[in-house]
């Protein structure tokens, strides 16, 4: 039974990976970025090109069935993909931000790119599933009844480094200041003389490079299609909403909640439906209380 | 020749269900201002209820297959939309925009889910096949079927587009427009904004389900890959080309945009060898995702603007 | 006479390029003076500081700082000019603290964090005990010292103040003013606008009257408590405002 604890925090240390991006560029650009499924996507497969061109598989470390081989991928997959993401702001997300386009108009421009990114995705590389490398996980039991393989476990370990980097960053660093001063108000941020544009590209930056570790290891995890990022939108909105929309540590909160649900309705059988149990959760919530468990109202 | 005229009018039905959709969410987000990201779902929902009520007997369902004639089919699919629409409104319609676009976002998928999932009901991946198509037997020829569908189609358009048009000018319409601009004010005004926004959404899911009915029974075959997130992306892109807030302007949208894709198959086809099957419904995706971007970045009124409505009672005899 | 520390000419400026509020304002402010702008609601007063912070897009005319022309630089760029500016609302970062709020501050001179923190503590002693609250948590008046805080934190040369004194009672106004008193004591170069216009008169060297978007009188503080004009622009009578 408690089986389902250990897969949901698996699930919810990737959905949190995946979801802090969407938290920041919600706060900071104000805007939903419904493309974020598919940083994920274009993370892993950037991912997937290191990996070939180096040609010596994901290595291994220990019992974990990759190594340095695949977290160097990772590193390269981080700045590619920051790079495209960037790109893809000041073609599209900047100028529709300077003609003061209408909230709306934005979340569809980042449906369109959504769209327009698996299918490029689909074009490049194929839309057949591919992995990183072919292993067979060895499971063994950490508590009684529940069983991990050592990759789940290096999973949460990387994502627990992750978040403290990042908190870390948020709050020790002049830069994740000036982050939350222009998340809480851009105007007196400029008029302090931050510079709201370099603001951006970091928050870009951070978030990407984020969802990009959430892609690769959920390509590890499982396997690596157009759709995969995509399938994560649901449940990383889910986790964002839920938790509270201007709180990190709301998102994290969140996407624990939503991992176990998914977790739990996998345990029931009901895998097929998880990602429709998840989001009636998170209405449930706001139902209930519409500004997340950790956030502010209104 | 009659094989041009067959393929135009095959376009215009298809167009047509198209343009309902689009005129459905022009009441939503045009008129309204309500961030509809689940427009399939309530498509998918109008088609499943016709097949359901309109379809054969399957060996392997637990309700349906009571083939049923095909207008309780399309307005049984009014009704399920409608209904579904006032429930989920009930949950979401009061959350923020970018909320209601995902929760929207969110029922679609989950919507597809149980088509997919729940066989009992719909047969799951495999579809509801053999459904009826209306004003079929009327006619040895297939063209002449079609003709007569195709008349059928405009007709249900024009009766929905006149009954739009009256609203939006009467009353009714006019509190819509000023939730629209100032939700405050009207409020303000002792008008119940949250009501009004129901009733748009829910009529306006109406009329998509009933658009989704037209199809499953013209096509004679629903299944969930039929619904999904694409359908919604596209009645987007037709309604800000042909003009949001303006109903002209959505059948417009409908009618060019289903042409740019149509036409962007044949060209695709023709230049791609067949092999490339999938490689060519990636890149009309990024077409039409180009589309929206320039429509969004240059015209982003679309093609026939929003008409300045002066209501009935307000212009001067 | 030196350069002026501000000097703003003929300037034309509004929320909307085809609709300026401002029609051709042009006042000095000269190093370590505290200078006052007054004026009835809608005169004009806080746009008026809005553009010389780059807010507003001026049409017409210069703003020059220490002889430098800044017309037309953006916001952010304009600490590096050192010329600080206070909001009247909202000019503290709320769900960061106290001490987050001054480190904000020194953002462009982060080498002079320590000195300039000290300046800003002996200035407003309380904000020591209060470094690590959410400013959001603290009373109209603490802000406030928070909201100067900051702003001295980049050592600017000149501070410009929009009502620093609106929302607060009268004896914390007070408080607020002979602050600015001591502020100009350490050099730094005041404009402030102001409603309350007897009690920022009272420390001001001199002031301007703006009306409709225009200047309508200028001079120093002594002269314009004086000048029934200004009563009359104010009071709608004839009177003066007696400096008491």
């Amino acid at each position: 039974m408690m089986q389902f604890v250990a897969d949901g925090i698996v699930s919810a240390a990737l959905i949190a990976l995946g979801a802090i991006g969407i938290s920041m560029t919600y706060n900071i650009l104000r805007f939903a970025n419904f493309a974020q499924g598919e940083i994920l996507t274009v993370g892993a497969y950037f991912a997937l090109l290191l990996v070939g061109i180096m040609g010596a598989g994901i290595g291994a470390m220990g019992p974990i069935a990759f190594g340095w081989p695949l977290l160097l991928s990772i590193v390269f997959a981080m700045a590619a993909t920051s790079i495209v993401v960037l790109i893809v702001d000041w073609l599209l997300f900047r100028q529709l931000r300077n003609r003061n386009a209408a909230r709306i108009t934005l979340i569809m421009a980042a449906f369109g790119v959504s769209l327009m990114g698996r299918n490029i995705v689909t074009l490049v590389a194929g839309g057949e599933p591919q992995y990183y490398a072919f292993f067979i996980p060895k499971a063994f039991e950490i508590l009684p009844g529940v069983k991990l393989i050592p990759d789940d476990l290096a999973i949460i370990a990387i994502s627990v480094i992750a978040f403290a980097a990042l908190f870390t960053f948020m709050t020790r660093t002049s830069m994740g200041r000036q982050m939350r001063a222009v998340a809480e108000n851009p105007t007196l941020a400029r008029v302090n003389g931050i510079d709201v544009r370099a603001v951006i590209r970091w928050t870009w930056i951070i978030g990407a490079s984020l969802a990009t570790i959430a892609g690769v290891l959920l390509a590890h995890n499982t396997q690596l299609r157009p759709e995969m990022g995509f399938d994560m939108l649901l449940p990383m909105f889910a986790a964002l909403i839920l938790g509270g929309a201007s709180n990190l540590y709301g998102t994290i909160l969140g996407a624990l909640v939503i991992g176990l649900t998914e977790a739990l309705a996998v345990s029931f059988g009901l895998a097929g439906y998880r990602a429709a149990i998840t989001f009636m959760v998170m209405l449930a919530v706001l139902l209930f209380r519409p500004q997340g468990l950790l956030g502010e109202k209104e | 020749m009659e094989s041009y005229f067959s393929v135009l009018v095959f376009f215009l039905i298809s167009a047509s269900f198209f343009s309902l959709t689009t005129l459905g969410l022009n009441l939503q987000w045009g008129f309204t201002g309500l961030f509809n990201v689940g427009i399939v779902g309530f498509y998918a929902i109008g088609a499943y209820t016709s097949a359901i009520l309109t379809g054969p007997p399957y060996p392997d369902t637990l309700i349906g297959g009571l083939g049923l004639w095909f207008p309780i089919g399309f307005i049984g699919a009014m009704v399920t939309s409608g209904l579904a629409a006032l429930i989920v409104g009930f949950v979401t319609l009061r959350l923020r925009e970018d909320f209601l676009a995902i929760s929207t976002f969110g029922i679609a998928m989950s919507i597809q889910l149980v088509t997919l999932n729940f066989e009992s009901l719909t047969r799951g991946p495999n579809g509801m096949y053999s459904l009826p198509r209306p004003l079929s037997g009327l006619s040895d020829s297939n063209l002449v079927d079609n003709i007569l569908y195709l008349i059928l189609c405009l007709a249900i358009i024009g009766a929905v587009y006149w009954a739009f048009e009256r609203m939006v000018r009467s009353p009714w319409g006019r509190v819509l427009r000023a939730i629209r601009e100032d939700e405050t004010a009207a409020a303000a005004l002792g008008k119940n904004v949250f009501a009004i926004r129901l009733q748009s959404f829910v009529v306006g899911s109406a009329v998509m389900g009933l658009a989704g009915a037209m199809q499953a029974n013209f096509i004679g075959f629903v299944s969930p890959q039929d619904f999904l997130p694409i359908f919604t992306f596209q009645v987007f892109v037709m309604l800000i080309v042909g003009g949001s807030g303006n109903n002209m302007g959505a059948l417009l949208g409908g009618l060019v945009v289903w042409g740019l894709w149509s036409f962007s198959e044949q060209v695709i086809g023709a230049i791609l060898p067949a092999t490339f099957n999938t490689e060519a419904g990636a890149v009309r995706i990024v077409l039409i995702g180009l589309i929206l971007a320039l429509a969004l970045l240059y015209r982003p009124e679309g093609i026939l603007r929003e008409k300045r409505i002066v209501s009935r009672e307000a212009r001067l005899s | 006479m030196a350069e002026p520390m501000l000097a703003v000419r003929d300037v034309e400026a509004g929320y909307n390029p085809s609709l300026p509020i401002l029609h051709g304002i042009s006042l000095e402010v000269f190093e370590g003076e505290i200078v006052t702008v007054l004026g009835p609601n809608g005169a004009g007063k806080s746009t008026l500081i809005k553009a010389i912070a780059g807010l507003l897009s001026v049409s017409r005319g210069s703003v020059k700082i220490a002889g430098r022309d800044i017309t037309g630089l953006e916001t952010h760029q304009l600490i590096r000019e050192r010329v600080a500016y206070v909001p009247q609302t909202e000019n503290v970062f709320a769900r960061l603290s106290v001490e987050e709020n001054l480190a904000l501050g020194a953002l462009h001179n982060p080498d002079q964090f320590t000195a300039q923190r000290r300046r800003v503590l002996d200035l407003f002693p309380d904000l020591e005990r209060l470094g690590h609250l959410a400013a959001g948590k603290l009373s109209g008046g603490q802000r406030q010292m928070v909201a100067v805080g900051r702003a001295l934190m980049a050592d600017p040369i000149l501070l410009m103040l929009d009502e620093p004194s609106a929302g607060l009672s009268p004896k914390l106004a007070q408080v607020v003013f002979s602050q600015l008193i001591r502020v100009k004591e350490v050099g730094v170069t005041i404009l402030m606008v102001e409603q309350n216009a007897r009690a920022a008169l009272k420390i001001s060297d001199r002031g301007y009257v703006l009306a409709e978007g225009q200047e309508k009188v200028h001079g120093d503080a002594q002269s314009l408590l004086d000048n029934p004009e200004v009563g009359e622009l104010y009071l709608g009578a004839k009177s003066r405002l007696v400096r008491s």
